[in-house]
């Protein structure tokens, strides 16, 4: 099977099964298959298209974990070039639930940081399903201050079901490490634009969030807690989690409606892992975008403008 | 506000768990070593056990009220009041979870800011109200710890802020997630002005809270056995499937690990907070303290 269809794909999963299997007989026979391919495929993007345009936010929060979707490091190789990856926080470990780096964005140095989730079990564990620890904020942290130092623009992306919840992650102190993050990002003299591109959990995500523009990608989620923390704290049951997302409204458009984020990128029909290069492109375009608004402001004026939304964050909705 | 509506939130500050079956009003059982202390007692103590120096939760004026000179004071931000812009609505609507906590506590959110002397430094102080929705931090906290910062800055004082919450409030959703860049964006500014800020955490300070103002004093500050962290304990366990250390998130837990400079009892908060503050304004030597009980219950102006 080529995609990995969740639950509520299944018309489309058996459509595009009817549609291999006939692929399969070919063209041997009288009848003229390739036709019927083709009214089949039409049919198909039909049905995605009215599956799509009624998705509730617990559908939209599955396709924000969905398997296939793209991270951050399979965007990284599709929209820039001359990636140099740097690692640790020179203290402890090198975190790989964070990657970043710099690289170039049509031509121009940029820093790049993103949580890293892993597809395959072994590569899950090593990237510990995207939740850092308090070493994987603290490299962030240094890697912001030495873009900061070199005047690159930062773009960080967001994918994580939160921080890392052990103990050993309370000993080294969490809670500062992601305190920290934001208020040194609150005024690091240089752009941010932040991008979440699929999980955007709780404080683990905002620890790399703030920033100058905030976007999120169509069927990206960003909320204070995921729907089944929520909804087993106020519903006493995490059965209830689809209730909780409705809830939270943490999907990208109404956010937007919100004023709480600035953008929302659409993704190819069918979501982000039905088109990865597609999804690139449009990223790339919306980076190039925002960086050029940015950086025709001065430092000066792009620091007030970055304090006074902050400050006010909350009161506009 | 009459006698008894005063009285009303000091009173259920005691009269919730476990002793509840003690009558209300007159006896309060301490959790900790089984006492059954005499409320009038326990309140002139500061909420602090007399036998055993248990610390239990005080409401967020009366803290404030122990902790400044006089009735001289000047309340910010009072007029700030909650909305519920989402129309939040989990097993109760959030309108009502608002109405019920606004009617039990008689605070409007779950912050109270305070500009007052201590000890006869000004000073501008916070405290949560637990209470209020687990002491979260929604949209109103975000805005009256910013309106607490913005007078520090203006009147050129130090901040202090008593931290007790369960984090960030969930009814807000994504609104009160966004209010731990706002609270810490702030600091950065305070601190670009030059004034300390000093964080004291209370029981119980976790999750969003912690994870933003709470954890960036230039001098942090907890009281005894509160519990602090990031992950609540319970999701800790549930992740790691293991037993969690005795004493796992407890001040002296993170005293050891190097998260807060000292644990300072209740009692003798407002003396060391004066001279800490002194020492770093430059400020006169603070006054000694205004007869209140110490933990040594004898003279502590001097330690």
């Amino acid at each position: 099977m080529k995609h990995n269809f969740l639950d509520f794909e299944q018309p489309i999963a058996e459509l595009e099964a009817k549609i291999d299997e006939l692929r399969l007989v070919g063209n041997d026979g009288e009848i003229n298959i390739s036709d019927e391919i083709k009214r089949l495929e039409q049919k198909s993007r039909d049905l995605t298209k009215s599956i799509f345009a009624n998705l509730n936010p617990w559908k939209i929060t599955q396709l924000a974990r969905h398997p296939m979707r793209p991270f951050t490091l399979d965007y990284i190789q599709r929209i820039f070039t001359d990636f140099d990856e740097l690692k640790g926080d020179r203290h402890m470990m090198d975190d790989k639930a964070i990657v970043g780096g710099i690289a170039r964005l049509d031509g121009q140095p940029v820093m790049i940081i993103g949580h890293q989730k892993g597809r395959k079990t072994k590569e899950k564990v090593v990237r510990n399903f995207g939740m850092p620890q308090p070493e994987g904020y603290r490299k962030a942290l240094r890697m912001m201050q030495l873009a900061e130092r070199f005047k690159l623009p930062i773009i960080t992306f967001i994918d994580t079901p939160g921080a890392y919840p052990g103990i050993e992650a309370e000993e080294r102190n969490q809670s500062e490490a992601i305190a920290r993050n934001l208020y040194e990002m609150s005024n690091l003299r240089t752009p941010i634009i932040c991008l979440v591109i699929g999980e955007g959990g709780s404080g683990g995500a905002l620890a790399l969030g703030v920033g100058d523009k905030v976007m999120m990608l169509q069927y990206s989620i960003y909320s204070v807690i995921s729907p089944e923390g929520c909804a087993s704290i106020l519903w006493k049951s995490a059965e209830k989690a689809s209730e909780a997302a409705q809830a939270l409204g943490l999907y990208a458009q109404n956010l937007y409606k919100l004023k709480l984020i600035d953008q929302v990128i659409e993704e190819p029909l069918g979501g982000a892992h039905r088109d990865n290069d597609e999804m690139a492109s449009r990223i790339k375009q919306a980076l190039l975008d925002n960086l050029t608004q940015l950086q025709s402001m001065s430092l000066d004026e792009l620091l007030a403008a970055r304090e006074k939304r902050l400050l006010s964050y909350g009161d506009a909705a | 506000m009459s006698w008894f509506s005063k009285l009303i939130p000091s009173v259920r500050t005691t009269t919730n768990g476990s002793s509840k079956k003690v009558p209300e009003g007159v006896w309060t059982k301490c959790p900790q070593c089984d006492g059954v202390l005499y409320r009038p007692e326990l309140e002139r103590n500061q909420e602090v056990c007399p036998k055993c120096n248990h610390h239990f939760r005080i409401g967020a004026r009366d803290r404030l009220k122990a902790l400044l000179d006089g009735e001289k004071f000047v309340e910010i931000g009072a007029d700030i009041e909650p909305v519920d812009i989402l129309k939040f609505k989990d097993t109760k609507k959030y309108k009502d979870r608002l109405s019920t906590a606004q009617k039990n506590t008689g605070e409007k959110d779950a912050l109270v800011v305070l500009r007052g002397d201590m000890r006869g430094i000004p000073v501008v102080a916070c405290a949560f109200e637990y209470r209020f929705i687990g002491g979260s931090m929604g949209r109103v906290v975000g805005t009256k710890f910013v309106k607490a910062a913005q007078a520090a800055l203006e009147h050129r004082q130090p901040l202090i802020c008593f931290s007790a919450s369960g984090g960030a409030r969930m009814q807000e959703a994504l609104i009160s997630l966004f209010q731990m860049a706002k609270t810490s964006a702030v600091l950065n500014k305070l601190h670009r002005g030059g004034l300390p800020f000093i964080s004291v955490l209370t029981d119980p300070t976790m999750g969003g809270v912690s994870a933003s103002l709470a954890m960036l004093g230039d001098v942090i500050i907890a009281e005894p056995k509160a519990l602090i962290g990031f992950a609540g304990p319970r999701v800790i366990e549930q992740t790691v499937r293991q037993v969690l250390p005795e004493g796992f998130q407890r001040s002296e837990f993170l005293l050891e690990n190097g998260a807060i400079d000292m644990i300072i009892d209740r009692r003798d908060m407002a003396d060391k907070l004066a001279h800490l503050l002194a020492k770093l304004t430059r400020a006169p030597l603070p006054l000694s303290n205004k007869g209140v009980v110490s933990s040594q219950e004898q003279d502590s102006a001097g330690s």
